[in-house]
């Protein structure tokens, strides 16, 4: 035998193993995405299967009498007379004369939860947009208590949760069912009103403020001083031990733990610059110095690819270095930039831990209207749900989350989009 | 638009915001403190402002611990007005408020909580003694000869009393940090301790040992740290019906249909036994109030009104329908009075 034949006898041998290898390294590469893709499925089914009955509630529908009398209001513009009116004896009144066999105190009371305590304050609001409802009868929907929500939702896929009220009370609910009076409506309160401790009366509207102010102020801050940093150090700094020296922190700060700067938030902000807690203006210089080496980090390499051949075309034309950076380069840069940008802010839109040392973790019903109310952001709002006792709060806990990640999925795909967009290839 | 001009524009808004930010009076009252009075502070702070047409006061939940910190760290509107806990006031953080001159501070019990011991509706209700609780959870137990205290050898509840099931001992509960457990341990551990005589007897000569016997759970795997969230843990009651957890009685009021309250001392944690006390393991929630910012920050007498109201802390209130164990009628009466006098604490009140 000859030499050669037996070197491509073992390399053909080999060849079976190495394709064997190479398919088995395949076969792992697609169970390791399928894997992947199947957990986030999952997560995302269970959210929506979990989240998407908080976007319709059960309502009553009552005959409500705005009976002058018994509000005391002759006119309708009389401030301190709508103050004092007793709004929830309009909607008492109805369901007395709906169930006229009820005459104890404690029965009334468990028919009076049948409906949600900030009724009164729906009705208030219902005859303020139509004045001529004064003394006029009118069916009207009603939002009713949140265990009721939950038992009609219960019911209505069939695994009934009795457990939170009683017998009474179920045997009026199944009346008002009987009479085609009990419905689930689309439940608007849900993104046009704050935070609430009643489940049927939540909204995330609030949250959604809270983050947005943060945000502004996070991208005010970061994305120009980003900008800058990244521009100077990568092409005016001269390269010596300081410049690494920053090059190292900047690095290392992109890798420290976000609840690291809720405490840096704490102890500069608040201790020393007296800045009040809980703002949004507070939240926003926090995550502003989190995000901050992202953006550098991302913004630096966004300008390394743009290549040596423009700066000195631009060089040779005659621009000088700051016409070429502010003309050619940054322009060029500007696509990878935003999407490191965007990302960042991504992530500061999910964080809660920075900001639980400057108090933004707390309960607030006011929608705020500002950069300097007190202000929460929407993933606080999921964990302040997921903590609270209410069965109801399971659901809204899901839609929240639903909430956020459509926020977190516009975003990324906008710094797709844009990055498609503004992208220049040669 | 240059992008040398975006700068500019950029730099600019920045400025003006910030000057915004720097000039403000509070409007709205700011309350930190105890997770477990949080849910009930809230709702009345809800009501209040919707009833008054005032800022809905804000409330943080920092735990007792935290809240006790930030709110004797001074006078002035940067800090907090209340703080809620779920323990009274230690000695310690009293002078430490007095320190910063936070000298006139108005105590507020509320109510009672509740802890429970539940599990899944699947298995039968179990009917336990403190004794037999400490016997299950703690880290080192009495052995055979008196003073002599061996490695907890029980692995089944069948160990602990023939009556019961021959199940592994699991027991879901919250983490060191919570106050929860703080409170747990203190009442149905220690409680439990003092039913053995040797190491009852040890309170009065040893403190320290005895508290450290009494107050450590053991390591071994049969009590597992299942975080702060009790919502959690009745979830993974659900999903193992052996398993016990520790929690409070508003989370056991809200999922009657999946999990069922252990018996102690043969007293099952209803709304009434908790309330007449005849439950053991229930602790009280306090909420304290600086009384330099009352008329400073507006709303603070609204707000205390309105907490110390029949229709919210009352025995029909609708603290009580969030789970919240109202104080006795007469108890109500006296701490509504001393509140809305704003009586402050004097310094002789017996704190730990």
């Amino acid at each position: 035998m000859s030499k050669p034949s037996r070197n491509l006898e073992r390399i053909q041998r080999s060849l079976v193993s190495r394709y064997r290898a190479e398919k088995a390294f395949r076969l792992c590469g697609i169970a390791a995405v399928t894997l992947g893709l199947l957990a986030v499925l999952v997560l995302f089914a269970d959210i929506f299967l979990k989240g998407k009955s908080a976007f319709s509630a059960t309502y009553i529908q009552l005959e409500i009498n705005y009976d002058q009398e018994v509000l005391g209001i002759d006119d309708l513009s009389d401030e301190g007379a709508l103050m004092l009116a007793d709004w929830d004896r309009l909607h008492k009144t109805a369901l007395r004369q709906e169930f006229p066999q009820v005459r104890k105190r404690s029965e009334r009371r468990e028919l009076y939860a049948l409906v949600s305590n900030g009724a009164g304050y729906d009705l208030k609001e219902r005859l303020l947009s139509e004045p001529e409802l004064l003394d006029q009868t009118e069916k009207f929907w009603i939002l009713a208590d949140d265990d009721i929500d939950t038992y009609y939702k219960s019911l209505l896929k069939g695994r009934a949760y009795t457990a939170r009220l009683s017998l009474a009370q179920l045997e009026r609910v199944k009346q008002l069912i009987d009479q085609d009076r009990i419905e689930l409506q689309f439940n608007a309160n849900f993104l046009s009103r704050g935070d609430s401790r009643e489940p049927e009366q939540v909204g995330i509207k609030g949250a959604m403020f809270g983050s947005f102010f943060t945000l502004v102020i996070t991208l005010l801050l970061s994305f120009p001083i980003g900008i800058a940093a990244a521009i100077y150090l990568e092409e005016f700094a001269e390269k010596n031990r300081w410049t690494e020296f920053i090059e190292v922190n900047i690095n290392n700060l992109a890798a420290v733990p976000s609840i690291i700067f809720g405490l840096l938030g704490l102890a500069i902000f608040i201790n020393f610059f007296n800045v009040p807690r809980s703002i949004p203006f507070l939240g926003g210089l926090v995550l502003a110095v989190m995000t901050l080496p992202t953006i550098i980090i991302t913004s630096r390499a966004a300008i390394k690819s743009v290549p040596p051949s423009i700066r000195e075309a631009a060089l040779g034309l005659g621009a000088s270095p700051n016409q070429v950076v502010l003309h050619y380069v940054v322009p060029l840069a500007m696509p990878g930039m935003l999407t490191g940008s965007i990302i960042g802010m991504a992530r500061a839109l999910g964080e809660t831990a920075p900001l639980l040392m400057i108090g933004m973790v707390a309960f607030i019903a006011d929608v705020p209207g500002g950069f300097t109310d007190p202000a929460t952001v929407l993933p606080v709002q999921i964990f302040l749900w997921a903590d609270s006792p209410e069965r109801a709060f399971i659901e809204k806990t899901s839609a929240a989350i639903m909430v956020l990640l459509a926020f977190l999925i516009t975003m990324n795909l906008s710094a797709v989009w844009l990055r498609k967009k503004l992208e220049r290839r040669w | 638009m240059s992008i040398k001009k975006t700068f500019e524009v950029f730099l600019a808004i920045t400025l003006v915001l910030s000057l915004a930010a720097t000039t403000s009076a509070r409007e709205n009252i700011e309350v930190v403190g105890s997770s477990t009075v949080y849910p009930f502070s809230t709702v009345v702070a809800e009501r209040y402002g919707r009833s008054s047409g005032k800022a809905t006061p804000k409330i943080e939940s920092t735990g007792s611990g935290g809240g006790m910190k930030l709110f004797c760290s001074g006078i002035g509107t940067q800090f907090p007005d209340i703080t809620n806990s779920s323990r009274r006031m230690k000695k310690s953080e009293f002078n430490q408020c007095q320190k910063n001159g936070v000298s006139e501070i108005v105590e507020v019990q509320v109510g009672f909580d509740g802890l429970v011991m539940a599990n899944s509706v699947e298995s039968p209700v179990m009917k336990l003694s403190r004794k037999e609780i400490f016997l299950a959870l703690a880290a080192k137990v009495p052995g055979d000869k008196e003073g002599e205290l061996i490695d907890n050898p029980y692995m089944t509840w069948k160990q602990i009393n023939e009556s019961f099931p021959d199940d592994k001992i699991e027991v879901l509960g919250p983490p060191p940090t919570s106050g929860t457990r703080d409170a747990f341990v203190e009442l149905a551990m220690e409680g439990g301790c003092k039913a053995i005589p040797w190491l009852a007897a040890m309170e009065k000569t040893d403190k320290r040992a005895f508290k450290s016997i009494c107050h450590t759970i053991r390591e071994d795997g049969h009590f597992i740290e299942a975080g702060e969230n009790d919502n959690l843990i009745v979830q993974k009651l659900q999903a193992n019906p052996k398993a016990l957890g520790i929690f409070g009685f508003s989370f056991l009021d809200q999922n009657a249909d999946s999990v069922h309250g252990a018996f102690i001392e043969e007293v099952a944690p209803e709304f009434d036994s908790i309330a007449d006390k005849s439950y053991p393991v229930s602790r009280p929630l306090y909420f304290y109030v600086k009384k330099a910012h009352v008329g400073v920050v507006p709303g603070i007498q609204g707000f205390l009104d309105e907490f110390t109201s029949e229709k919210a802390w009352g025995e029909e209130g609708y603290l009580a329908e969030k789970g919240m164990i109202p104080l006795s009628t007469e108890q109500r009466r006296l701490t509504g009075k001393n509140t809305r006098a704003l009586l402050p604490m004097t310094g002789d009140e017996p704190l730990k």
